[in-house]
């Protein structure tokens, strides 16, 4: 069996037999403790320089971004968003409780259905799991509330992120979604700007097969992410 | 081996490589592009050193327990719904998708961009087959329309110009009007989307690579800027990832540290657009992704790089920074290495796979100038990597009887240091003599292929390094 050929030509080219249980005991012990390494220190600053952190790079990336006060504001602030683009009122919605609580009458012109992406949707507003400063980085885990097609499937992805999700590095992410959501879920995506190419003459070209925009809505629910030019901000994390 | 290996005639392709105008300016175009972005990415992260240091780290330290991550990937896999499918050979792996596609009901599959794909020659097995792949992202895209293979492992079509594609556009869209405008490289680019995105609905099942797989967590991942891969692995009723051995790392803080290196050395990118982590199949209250999720697990020969000197090459992430950092490269371009990996990897790794009685010439193919090395983010010493590759070459006798008796004449001079030394005194000043007042040689005598492509300096007066080393020392003494 091809499965045993591969492990013995492993353990023959490394001069060894299967590892001893001390041995394995140890390497599971480094996967249970999952260590992390070096953290750059860009992104370990004071909370309110961390949430202008991803939002610069959003930005630095082809994204855009704003900042709104509550989830109330959403409604408003998508409209406009559509509004300035050009974009028809319409969008798929993620399941998420806190997208569905939103009174979205607010802006009775505005059509939203909640489901997966479809390929005929033109836009979708995605529910952020957590933000990572470091690169501005979205992370959307896939589920019921929060399905992977409205990350690839619009030509412009909306993503409403509350600022007590943003973290500095990826690996602060990871923490929260084993501290969460337990076990992966099927899909975990990183996505960091709107989707581009560059394999015409090695010339960047945004607008590939995934959105052509990428917009945040970052909801200021964090007292201590607000007012960036305090230097007494308390760090964050 | 499936796939033509032209590897053996290194030689003549490149002279040909040299003379296509067409080439060379593609080569012109795309140098630097990828070395200023590089470089000030690196710039921006004053650790990135020291997280060289700890890929190298990580790397070493899977590869010394690789049964162990293997089996601990494989066992994570199962738990989460998927299923592993171990490969020892190409025709292994071939034969494990054809049939996860004919169990299917596969009439088209999209594909994600995998150099695994191309080593296996997935491709002209499905379509003996009956099954027709669609490469999806867009470099590759324009490759099989062209029945070419990549010349670069990240940008499959760095030979191409603007003016191939709108020509290569024009010809297999047939059904779009001919007198169509491409008034931008984005209009190319939108006539893809609108293309293939036909293309992704209807694919039964998505074939992608695999950048890593994390043994803790049994998932594979793909790193992408067009999203093509996301919709490749998402929307097909069966999703197969295939990915080779040294893919696997432990943990996903182990995988996060190699990808801060990965998107900064290969694009010059902070990270890329889409790093997408696939974990089983479809759960039951998801509302989509594949109901089928397979890996094919490649081996194809790396198991036997273990415990030999060329084990440092599997630490490799496939970033491209030493192709594009390469002066052989870059005058040349990929295909002229003849196989599925170019520049300064694919010397050392095609020889390792291949046979070094077919892919001697590679590791030849160097100029030793070490920037592959200094440029790599897991720090593989590649130029000592090539130099064993010559002296294995050489103990095997598949060096030309010429260049033996050469290097036998030079061996002698070199274990003589005062012949040597007499030698390269009398040779510096006739050079010296002859080429007064000129800079430069053009041409020289029995060395007409070494100056054809370069000039040969005239030596400057005051005798040569060893004489003016000799000298100065005597000089600080006194």
């Amino acid at each position: 069996m091809s499965r045993d050929q591969i492990l013995g030509a492993i353990r023959r080219g490394l001069k060894r037999g299967p590892l001893p249980a001390d041995q394995r005991a140890m390497l599971d012990g480094r996967l249970a403790a999952h260590p992390r390494h070096l953290i750059p220190a860009r992104s370990r600053v004071p909370r309110a320089e961390q949430l202008a952190l991803l939002l610069r790079n959003v930005e630095k990336e082809f994204g855009s971004a704003e900042r709104v006060p509550d989830l109330a504001a959403v409604p408003a602030a998508i409209a406009d968003y559509l509004a300035a683009q050009n974009l028809a009122p319409r969008f798929v919605l993620a399941p998420h409780p806190e997208l569905l609580g939103i009174d979205w009458s607010a802006r009775p012109l505005l059509e939203h259905a909640a489901r997966r992406a479809e390929p005929t949707d033109q836009v979708s507003v995605q529910h952020g799991y957590a933000g990572i400063a470091e690169t501005g980085t979205l992370m959307l885990p896939s589920g019921a509330t929060r399905p992977a097609t409205l990350n690839i499937l619009a030509e412009t992805e909306i993503v409403v992120l509350r600022a007590s999700r943003v973290v500095g590095a990826y690996e602060e992410a990871w923490d929260l979604l084993r501290a969460e959501l337990g076990a992966m879920p099927r899909n975990v995506m990183f996505v960091t700007g709107p989707s581009r190419s560059a394999d015409i003459e090695q010339t960047l070209e945004l607008g590939a097969h995934g959105p052509r925009r990428l917009h945040v809505v970052l909801v200021d629910d964090d007292p201590a992410g607000l007012g960036a030019e305090d230097p007494s901000a308390p760090p964050g994390v | 081996m499936p796939v033509h290996i032209t590897s053996p005639r290194f030689k003549e392709n490149a002279a040909r490589a040299l003379a296509n105008p067409g080439l060379q300016k593609a080569l012109g175009t795309a140098k630097g592009a990828f070395l200023q972005r590089r470089a000030a990415a690196v710039a921006a992260l004053p650790e990135f050193e020291q997280l060289r240091d700890i890929g190298r780290d990580i790397k070493n330290h899977t590869l010394a327990h690789l049964d162990f991550y293997l089996e601990t990937y494989a066992a994570n896999v199962e738990r989460a719904g998927g299923t592993v499918h171990w490969c020892s050979t190409a025709e292994e792996a071939r034969a494990a998708v054809l049939a996860i596609c004919q169990a299917a009901g596969a009439r088209t599959v999209t594909k994600g961009k995998s150099m695994i794909s191309e080593e296996i020659a997935l491709n002209a097995h499905l379509e003996a087959n009956g099954i027709t792949p669609v490469e999806t992202d867009l470099g590759e895209y324009i490759i099989q329309l062209r029945h070419e293979h990549p010349s670069h492992i990240i940008a499959p079509a760095f030979h191409l110009n603007r003016e191939d594609w709108e020509a290569d556009f024009r010809r297999a869209h047939t059904d779009l009007p001919a007198d169509r405008v491409f008034a931008e490289r984005r209009d190319i680019l939108t006539e893809a989307r609108t293309r293939l995105r036909e293309r992704f609905l209807a694919a039964d099942v998505g074939i992608t690579g695999a950048n890593f797989l994390v043994a803790e967590t049994g998932s594979s991942v793909i790193v992408t800027n067009e999203g093509n891969g996301d919709l490749t692995q998402t929307l097909p009723r069966v999703h197969i990832a295939i990915a080779s051995i040294e893919k696997v790392v432990p943990t996903l803080e182990d995988c996060t540290s190699l990808l801060r290196l990965l998107a900064r050395s290969a694009t010059g990118q902070d990270f890329s657009v889409y790093t997408t982590f696939s974990t089983g199949a479809r759960r039951a209250a998801d509302l989509d992704g594949p109901q089928e999720y397979h890996v094919v697990l490649l081996d194809n020969g790396r198991s036997n790089m273990l415990g030999t000197e060329f084990q440092d090459m599997l630490r490799c992430i496939r970033c491209a920074a030493c192709m594009n950092h390469c002066p052989v490269y870059g005058a040349v371009g990929g295909h002229a290495y003849g196989w599925v990996y170019p520049g300064p990897m694919g010397s050392v790794l095609t020889p390792s796979l291949v046979g070094v009685d077919k892919a001697g010439h590679l590791p030849n193919a160097s100029t030793f100038c070490g920037r592959c090395e200094s440029v790599c983010p897991v720090k593989i010493p590649l130029p000592k990597l090539m130099r064993h590759w010559r002296e294995r070459e050489f103990e095997r006798h598949l060096t030309p009887a010429s260049v033996r008796a050469n290097l036998g004449l030079w061996a002698f001079l070199a274990r003589r240091p005062g012949l040597y030394r007499l030698a390269t005194r009398a040779a510096a000043g006739m050079l010296g003599l002859l080429g007064r007042g000129k800079g430069a040689f053009r041409s020289m005598p029995l060395a007409g292929g070494w100056t054809a492509g370069r000039d040969l300096p005239v030596p400057e007066p005051g005798g040569t390094f060893m004489a003016r080393h000799a000298r100065e020392q005597r000089a600080r003494r006194r």
